[in-house]
């Protein structure tokens, strides 16, 4: 399902583009919205929550799955905590469609999946780590992620593909927190599969206040 | 085979098709596999180096050494959530996503196996009588599920289960990632919907998990969150961890798949052995 919203940008109280490959994170105060905007379209933005004043509390991709009874992120989806707890909202989708199932990429997973040439090549979860460490987070903390805009179709028979994605130019998501959160995003790297489009680009971040 | 780093977009989608034609042709010997009968009494007597009935709403946990295996058995309710993770440094542990990411699917059966977030095989799934009905997507029940379901959070559920079980060992809430139940079908319909595919609940049903490092295990004897039964009682399972036989060089689990064989190529080196 998507759901679109005009959001005049000059009215964002921070406005950031994240370079292609490159992590990022922010705290969201309960109430403020992210938004995230595909701006080449194709670019898997891999994503995890944390409560900002206790980190233990966590996205969890089964709780979320389970809650809403359904195996995709969409507009709508309230994105579950560890805890049981709502952490964020879907409150706009360009897209209808995000995976939650298939994780992050890294290099030792790319050497089972793509062979061993490839565990040279940045990861996502090399700028997982790197950023959790500035909140003083280890490999511990980085669980099972959303990727937005990465189309990964899991079929009645169980056959799980990563296919083109299907976000156009300047789609985007809108998070609306509903508790304080930390987000911590790595802009994917990955061009062994399609999806950044085997070419990664930048991706922009706004915030707003709540209304 | 093409640098990685100078390769053209066109080139490593060449390269994506063809890892993805050759996972979907059906291994011949995963196939064959899956036709050929269980053989419960695999197990003999001497070689038990444990078992242990694990009551309804229940956890278990046991250090498991490389090549030993563990038989889970349904006691006729179904549902068994289960972690693992590597015991020599418990910061290296079950990653769902890897293990259906990489393997293609998400109804893994015998000849497939479980990986770790570190590109290295924890389990190999030895046998299977199930055909490969467990849920590697959707994960245990919570507090909140039960909730949901029976509108009591007072019952036991797989999340609290997996943090008393790993708290014996000094860890703690940032050591439970997404977990596997096993007995409990779900499918993903064209919708999105996730539904209950059920039917599991044969007593006497198991799954052999071999450890392929030397690893803690967690199971957690919850009833799927999914599971529509509105009634929670969980029947005994049992736990039967025995003395399996070494590898041998064309282990099925360990050769059936390039991504199996690469995986293990991770993983042997870690004992300076290979099967």
């Amino acid at each position: 399902m998507t759901k679109f919203i005009d959001r005049d940008y000059a009215t964002a109280v921070y406005d950031f583009t994240i370079p292609a490959r490159k992590p990022w994170s922010g705290t969201l105060k309960q109430g403020q919205v992210l938004r995230i905007v595909d701006l080449e379209s194709q670019q898997a933005v891999d994503t995890i929550l944390y409560n900002a004043h206790n980190t233990t509390e966590r996205y969890s991709a089964q709780d979320t799955l389970t809650a809403q009874g359904a195996a995709y992120i969409e507009a709508g989806t309230a994105l579950m905590s560890n805890e049981g707890n709502v952490m964020a909202t879907l409150v706009a989708d360009t897209c209808g469609r995000h995976d939650t199932s298939a994780g992050a990429c890294s290099c030792e997973s790319n050497t089972v999946r793509f062979g061993h040439h490839t565990k040279y090549m940045h990861a996502c979860r090399e700028n997982f780590l790197l950023e959790v460490s500035k909140y003083g987070m280890s490999k511990r903390d980085i669980v099972g992620n959303i990727n937005f805009f990465m189309n990964v179709p899991i079929s009645p028979d169980g056959e799980v593909n990563i296919d083109d994605g299907i976000s156009e130019p300047l789609g985007y998501v809108d998070l609306q927190a509903a508790m304080d959160v930390l987000v911590v995003i790595s802009n994917c790297p990955q061009v062994n599969n399609p999806c950044n489009g085997f070419n990664p680009t930048p991706i922009r971040v706004l915030i707003w206040d709540a209304a | 085979m093409t640098a990685p780093d100078k390769a053209t977009p066109e080139e490593f989608r060449r390269r994506y098709e063809e890892l993805r034609a050759g996972a979907h042709e059906k291994s011949p010997r995963l196939a064959q596999a899956a036709k050929e009968p269980s053989n419960p009494a695999r197990i003999k007597p001497k070689k038990v180096v444990h078992r242990e009935i694990i009551p309804g709403g229940w956890y278990w946990s046991m250090v498991i050494p490389r090549w030993q295996t563990l038989r889970i058995v349904n006691g006729g309710t179904g549902s068994v959530s289960a972690l693992f993770w590597n015991i020599e440094d418990t910061s290296e542990r079950y990653n769902a996503g890897d293990t259906v990411k990489v393997q293609w699917h998400a109804n893994l059966s015998k000849g497939r196996v479980l990986f770790s977030d570190m590109g290295r095989v924890l389990m190999s799934i030895t046998d299977d009588t199930t055909g490969g009905r467990h849920d590697f997507i959707a994960g245990g029940s919570t507090p909140s599920s039960n909730i949901r379901k029976y509108g009591d959070d007072t019952l036991r559920n797989s999340r609290d289960n997996f943090r008393l079980a790993v708290g014996k060992y000094g860890m703690g809430v940032r050591d439970v990632p997404p977990c596997v139940t096993f007995f409990a079908g779900i499918t993903v319909g064209e919708d999105g919907r996730v539904a209950w595919a059920g039917g599991h609940d044969k007593a006497g049903d198991y799954v052999d998990l071999r450890a392929e490092m030397n690893v803690l295990a967690v199971l957690s004897n919850c009833p799927h969150p999914l599971d529509p039964s509105p009634v929670y009682a969980p029947k005994p399972i049992e736990a039967i961890v025995w003395n399996s036989p070494e590898p041998e060089e064309d282990d099925l689990c360990r050769t059936a798949t390039e991504e199996a064989v690469r995986g293990f190529e991770n993983t042997d080196p870690l004992f300076g052995s290979k099967a």
